[in-house]
């Protein structure tokens, strides 16, 4: 547990939760990720700049912290090129296919106690945890 | 105009909790979901600012008959579990406790342009594809869920 950082997590969960609530507020809209994204793969008139712009949101918000924190963009594990690829594919397949992922489900449906949202973020925590402790403990934590 | 730039700035807030909570690195996603190796809770804190904050302020928001700027609140409507449900948040699972990355961390990261981080991104957008080509979508929103505690007078549809 020596890596554990409570108050920084908190804080940026907290800023996670305010964003997402201003996306509701202001715009009326759930902030899930791979739906805002996966979105702009079937444009539809008038449905297409607000994606373009959260996502701009965030690439822009990545440059900050690139400049201010960098440590936080490190990408410290021992992944093959296949892994990674096989990872992205399931990532992006199952999103879509579960209509959300951890902001959609695990932070906006959890935060409205919703059943679909709940059960969703139970089903990936869980295979989640389970892809990650196969890896890390039956293949030495390198794939 | 003005609804246009919060949705920019939501999404840099967004990825500024992201940075700061950790979720951008991939190596403490995994020590939180390998619970049994060297367990890093750091990420308990992350979901419960966020659900904790978002609990609070969309029952807040809510009270209101329409948002700012965008009309009526757009929420999913669905109570049921289905089998695409389950079986998409599985496969989403395994690729997360793969390579550490959901679609926000990495989309964030990029800017590092770390080989991997682009490569997961575009194994990503390419899985997204894959999904629409086979014609899987049935909401084009993200799901979110509908809950038990939306009154029909609080909302509309």
């Amino acid at each position: 547990m020596e890596n554990f950082t409570p108050v920084a997590s908190l804080v940026g969960g907290i800023l996670i939760g305010l964003a997402a609530v201003a996306m509701l507020l202001f715009n009326a809209k759930i902030a899930g990720i791979s739906g805002i994204f996966g979105g702009l793969l079937h444009t539809k008139r008038g449905d297409t700049l607000w994606r373009v712009l959260f996502v701009a949101g965030l690439i822009a918000g990545g440059i900050l912290l690139r400049l201010f924190y960098p440590e936080s963009l490190e990408f410290k594990i021992e992944r093959s090129t296949i892994s990674i690829m096989v990872a992205g594919l399931l990532v992006g397949f199952g999103a879509r296919l579960g209509n959300g992922c951890t902001s959609g489900h695990g932070v906006c449906g959890i935060g409205r106690l919703a059943p679909r949202s709940i059960a969703a973020a139970g089903t990936f925590m869980t295979t989640g945890a389970v892809t990650a402790i196969v890896i890390n403990h039956v293949f030495g934590g390198n794939i | 105009m003005m609804g246009k730039i919060i949705v920019f700035l939501c999404g840099l807030v967004f990825a500024i909790g992201l940075g700061i909570s950790g979720m951008t690195q991939p190596d403490k996603v995994v020590n939180f979901l390998d619970f049994v190796g060297n367990w890093d809770p750091s990420l308990v804190l992350v979901m419960f600012g966020g659900v904790a904050t978002y609990f609070v302020g969309q029952r807040l928001t809510l009270s209101r008959k329409t948002s700012v700027f965008g009309g009526n609140f757009q929420l999913p409507t669905r109570m049921d579990l289905d089998a695409r449900l389950i079986g998409g948040a599985a496969i989403f699972g395994i690729g997360w406790g793969i390579a550490g990355f959901c679609p926000g961390p990495a989309l964030v990261s990029a800017v590092s342009g770390n080989s991997a981080v682009l490569t997961f991104i575009m194994s990503m957008a390419v899985g997204m594809y894959f999904f629409e080509a086979l014609h899987l979508r049935h909401s084009h929103e993200p799901d979110g869920g509908a809950s038990p505690l939306d009154s029909p007078e609080s909302h509309h549809h």
